[in-house]
């Protein structure tokens, strides 16, 4: 398979949040700011890749049957890894983002590309699958959060934009969350399902 | 802390509702509440592990996490302990009511993946709640997202006979729905 296209297809044809509707909670539960939401991304991203190549390595190893428990070891591992390292150095963001950090692992995302992709591909294939859908994931979070962010406390970035006394709060909230995604999927649906 | 059990209570099950507030457990809550009868049976199957979840989990974190000074280990072992429990639960729902395997069986499996159930147990444990707390808060948390739920598909099933705008067809609408219940359950904002 052409490795640039095993890519690009996690961002657009198999964009994890606007078509495979994977992995909600974060997607909504981190994304009150664009940063916010681009650090859950990045931090997924990195334990999709490592358990992708991981899975892909051992995946003769692992009896059929055990396949889903071995696999949750794999990206636990990663999660507490990721977790531990998120805690040292960026101790803002780990708290800011909070209980969904440990809740990576069960992040459907990371389950579903480790048995549809990396349990039936080469390892190299695999962490470019990982890159890709995880592109396609810290995208869409960012996206969201920037909206979110400009809609509700009038910033991007944590920039001030001048415009916060106007800008309804609820988008930073949970009905925002929703709202703002919703309509974003309509938007998506337009532009790329035709 | 001293925190009473009715605050814990109306707390999880209005306030911070588990599914409209804090946006645990959406999998399930987009995937299995096009019927009311369905998310119920969910609502009923999602108690039932977190219930037990928190009496196995609760003494795990602090008899033999915390003494061993492992409790990094927290992610890992609790996700251990809610795959085994979900199978044990259908092992002896088989065995003991068939009935009630049959109507709960479909969704015992999906929820290992429910973050709700992981979310919870990370959660009582931050906040430092006690085993009988952690049990109380568990129920409730469970009995917010089985409310949520049921409303939910409530709404859904009249869904089914509108006429919604093809790009708008299936999440979409979904999503902005449950923007509209959450901004009634903001309503609860402040209660406790």
């Amino acid at each position: 398979m052409n490795k640039l296209k095993i890519i690009l297809s996690g961002i657009v044809k198999n964009n994890p949040t606007f078509v495979l509707v994977l992995g909600m909670c974060p997607t909504l539960g981190t994304t009150t700011s664009a940063a916010n939401g681009m650090g859950m991304g990045l931090a997924t991203t990195a334990v999709l890749i490592m358990s992708n190549l991981v899975i892909s390595l051992i995946k003769n190893l692992i009896p059929d049957k055990v396949r889903i428990p071995a696999f949750i070891v794999v990206i636990a591992s990663f999660v507490t890894i990721i977790q531990m390292l998120m805690e040292a150095f960026v101790p803002t963001l780990y708290a800011s983002l909070g209980v969904f950090i440990p809740l990576i692992v069960v992040n459907c995302i990371i389950l579903g590309r480790a048995e549809a992709f990396a349990s039936k591909n080469s390892p190299f294939d695999s962490m470019l699958d990982g890159v890709g859908i995880g592109i396609g994931f810290t995208l869409s979070l960012t996206v969201i959060g920037a909206v979110r962010e400009i809609l509700g406390s009038g910033a991007i970035f944590g920039m001030n934009l001048g415009i916060s006394n106007y800008m309804p709060l609820v988008f930073i909230l949970a009905p925002g969350g929703f709202l703002t995604l919703g309509y974003l999927m309509v938007l998506f649906n337009k532009l790329v399902k035709k | 802390m001293e925190i009473s059990y009715f605050a814990i209570i109306i707390g999880a099950i209005f306030v911070n509702n588990v599914v409209l507030a804090q946006f645990l457990g959406i999998c399930p809550f987009l995937g299995v509440s096009s019927k009311v009868e369905t998310s119920l049976g969910m609502g009923a199957a999602v108690t039932f592990v977190m219930a037990l979840t928190a009496v196995v989990a609760w003494p795990i974190q602090t008899y033999i996490l915390v003494p061993l000074g492992i409790e990094y280990m927290q992610t890992i072992v609790f996700i251990l302990v809610i795959a085994a429990l979900v199978q044990m639960v259908e092992i002896i729902l088989k065995k003991v009511s068939p009935s009630l395997y049959q109507a709960l069986g479909i969704f015992l499996p999906l929820i290992t993946t429910n973050c709700a159930v992981l979310g919870v147990a990370i959660l009582m444990i931050q906040k430092e709640f006690t085993l009988l707390q952690s049990v109380v808060y568990s129920v409730s948390t469970a009995l917010g997202f089985a409310l949520a739920l049921v409303l939910f598909a409530g709404i859904r099933e009249r869904l089914d006979f509108e006429e919604v705008p093809a790009a708008f067809r299936g999440v979409p609408i979904a999503l902005i729905t449950a923007s509209i219940l959450a901004l009634a359950f903001l309503g609860f904002s402040g209660l406790v």
